[in-house]
């Protein structure tokens, strides 16, 4: 790399004032432009974020401070003699974190597994050939996830939809987010640790297990954490795969299973002149957004007060 | 720190002390114990790779009778009419395209500021949360983008489109088309979609500018560079690589977009007209899976949007692996 000193530094040429000014009014001038238009992107960029989040809070957290919201499904909304105003969410928020959690249990070992592959074990064309797909994955769209357990699952085997299916779908998505974080953390243990334990006769897998996890637990804990933030705001693979149920469902193997994003897919063509249905769509996306950013978050803090000491 | 955006640089670029860890090196002892979590660790490598190679065979195999009794040229009609049995992919092709290049248009120079501003310019204490916001961009559910765009910003926008059509509506991109109402168009979807791809572009982006040589800052500054000068010389030219890479995993993040997309972008009816307008309504192909996700019936029906799905599912593949060899050929280079 090499760098044009023509460009950056220009000869003084008699030109004393200049030269006791240091740099010319021109080139002040783009420096301190330059400054302005960062400065002023960063800034540009935060609006999104902020007229996002008071747009959802402003219209759904009024029905989200509703102790229905939390109690309720909406069994009977739509019968005949029923009330038709009931906001409650219970159904779709228990929906939503099942299938997240189903999602979890399946995706953090295989993710955690390979990246010690990764980093303990992997070297030449199988590793690479591992590491490659994990970034195939992470780029995989999450309707071509849902799309191909629709395929397996209702197409090739027949098989009625449950809530299941939408945990095997996000397995895809959550897999890579874990598997990245798990192998930054694992990287980050010292190899003085793992010397030490071999020379103490301590076989591989045992110092993998007894020294190297321990040390970059809380790593992968944040990993973990982001990775069910992000399948848990997840819609497109439900919007296939999860049958919307007005009813609470607490069987992840059977039946069709509310999730906060059906939720409001269902109601949204309602929004228009039902307030109701307009309540529990913005009260949904409020429930959704806090879930995933109280999660985010709680991954961000752990992984920064416990940082590995390299 | 890893991000939230589930791709790093990391594996890329040697460790902070400049030493590799210990690879397979021959401590496993052969034992069971041993031998069993060896197993277990290449084992779930082989699933990764078993899952990629699934999607790409299932989706291939439920695609091919499809398009078999496809009644027009799968590539290349624009007629959707999956009762009909035509499928053509070139008006959903259009739409995914145009939206994610409008989204990238505006992201990659927003998030090279950024990236810049985090690397360079912020003072150290502000550095830190600043990189959080912009990865809480991420942490956003794409269905809420749906619901913000499509409720808030589309009437809004209504008018900020009529006004260029105005100006420039003599370039074919921003004729006023009128089909669609409500500023729910591609250029809507793209602006929404840079948002959405801002904090991957922006977290990749940085970690290669973090990687800029100090000695050559140094040198740059001493040689009585500018800050903004040292930035053209020394930095951005090290992060050129790095910024290409970052600009296709986010286009690839953008190709396969749903739910905003699907909420924001009005569909066109059968039979319009073609246009280059980018004020026009359309589909994606993520968008228009995911539209009829509730017609989905077995056997050609759903072939067809198998088949749309495998060439999104090609067309993603194609672009992250393209992003994956620039950084790979990168390594080769500065090692």
């Amino acid at each position: 790399m090499s760098i044009d000193t023509k460009e950056i530094a220009p000869a003084p040429t008699g030109d004393l004032g200049g030269l006791a000014q240091g740099r010319s009014g021109l080139r002040t001038l783009k420096n301190s432009i330059a400054g302005v238009v960062i400065w002023g992107a960063f800034l540009i960029a935060l609006i999104p974020l902020g007229w996002i989040l008071w747009t959802v809070l402003s219209r759904g957290l009024s029905p989200m401070l509703d102790a229905t919201w939390w109690q309720k499904d909406q069994s009977g909304v739509g019968a005949p003699g029923f009330d038709h105003n009931v906001r409650g969410a219970r159904h779709a928020i228990v929906g939503t974190l099942m299938i997240a959690l189903g999602t979890s249990v399946i995706a953090i070992p295989i993710a955690v597994m390979t990246a010690i592959y990764l980093v303990e074990y992997g070297r030449g064309g199988a590793a690479r050939a591992i590491s490659f797909m994990v970034d195939i994955l992470s780029g995989v769209p999450s309707i071509v996830a849902g799309l191909f357990i629709y395929a397996i699952w209702v197409t090739f085997f027949g098989w009625q939809l449950n809530g299941f299916g939408s945990s095997l779908a996000l397995v895809l998505l959550m897999v890579p987010v874990v598997c990245r974080s798990t192998e930054e953390m694992l990287k980050l243990v010292p190899n003085e640790l793992r010397e030490a334990s071999y020379a103490l006769g301590v076989p591989k897998w045992k110092t993998i297990v007894k020294v190297v996890l321990p040390t970059s637990f809380s790593g992968i804990v944040t990993g973990s954490l982001l990775g069910f933030a992000r399948v848990a705001g997840e819609t497109a693979p439900l919007l296939i795969l999860a049958q919307y149920s007005q009813f609470l469902n607490q069987n992840l193997f059977s039946g069709n299973i509310a999730a906060l994003p059906t939720l409001i897919n269902t109601n949204l063509p309602n929004m228009a002149g039902d307030p109701v249905s307009a309540d529990r769509v913005w009260g949904a996306a409020c429930t959704l957004i806090l879930l995933v950013l109280v999660i985010n978050l709680i991954g961000r803090l752990i992984g920064h007060f416990t940082k590995v000491k390299g | 720190m890893s991000s939230s955006t589930g791709a790093s640089l990391a594996d890329e670029l040697p460790d902070p002390d400049g030493r590799p860890p210990l690879r397979g090196d021959g401590a496993g002892t052969g034992r069971r114990g041993d031998r069993l979590f060896a197993g277990a660790a290449t084992g779930s490598g082989l699933i990764v790779i078993a899952m990629v190679v699934l999607v790409g065979l299932f989706l291939l195999f439920q695609a091919i009778p499809a398009i078999g009794e496809d009644k027009v040229n799968f590539l290349t009609s624009r007629q959707w009419q999956v009762s009909a049995r035509k499928f053509g992919i070139v008006q959903m092709l259009w739409t995914t395209v145009a939206t994610s290049v409008v989204a990238l248009v505006i992201a990659v120079p927003f998030a090279v500021a950024i990236a810049l501003f985090l690397t360079q310019y912020a003072p150290k204490w502000l550095s830190g949360a600043a990189a959080s916001l912009i990865d809480l961009l991420a942490a956003v559910p794409s269905i809420v983008y749906g619901l913000w765009g499509y409720f808030i910003v589309a009437p809004k926008f209504e008018h900020v489109q009529s006004w260029i059509s105005d100006v420039f509506g003599w370039i074919p991109l921003f004729d006023r088309v009128g089909g669609v109402g409500g500023g729910t168009t591609i250029f809507l979807a793209g602006i929404v979609l840079s948002i959405m791809v801002l904090p991957i572009v922006t977290a990749l982006t940085r970690e290669v500018f973090n990687q800029a040589p100090m000695a050559h800052r140094e040198a740059a500054l001493a040689l009585g560079a500018t800050k903004w000068e040292m930035i053209r010389t020394a930095v951005l030219p090290f992060g050129k690589t790095g910024i290409i890479s970052a600009t296709m995993l986010g286009l690839g993040r953008a190709l396969g977009e749903t739910v905003a997309v699907l909420y924001i972008l009005s569909s066109l009816p059968e039979g319009s007209k073609w246009t280059w307008s980018l004020f026009n309504g359309g589909d994606t192909f993520a968008s228009k899976i995911a539209n009829s996700a509730s017609e989905f019936t077995p056997g050609l029906g759903t072939g067809a949007y198998v088949a749309a799905g495998l060439v999104l599912f090609v067309l993603t593949f194609l672009v992250n692996a393209l992003a994956r060899v620039v950084i790979e050929r990168k390594k080769a280079f500065t090692e």
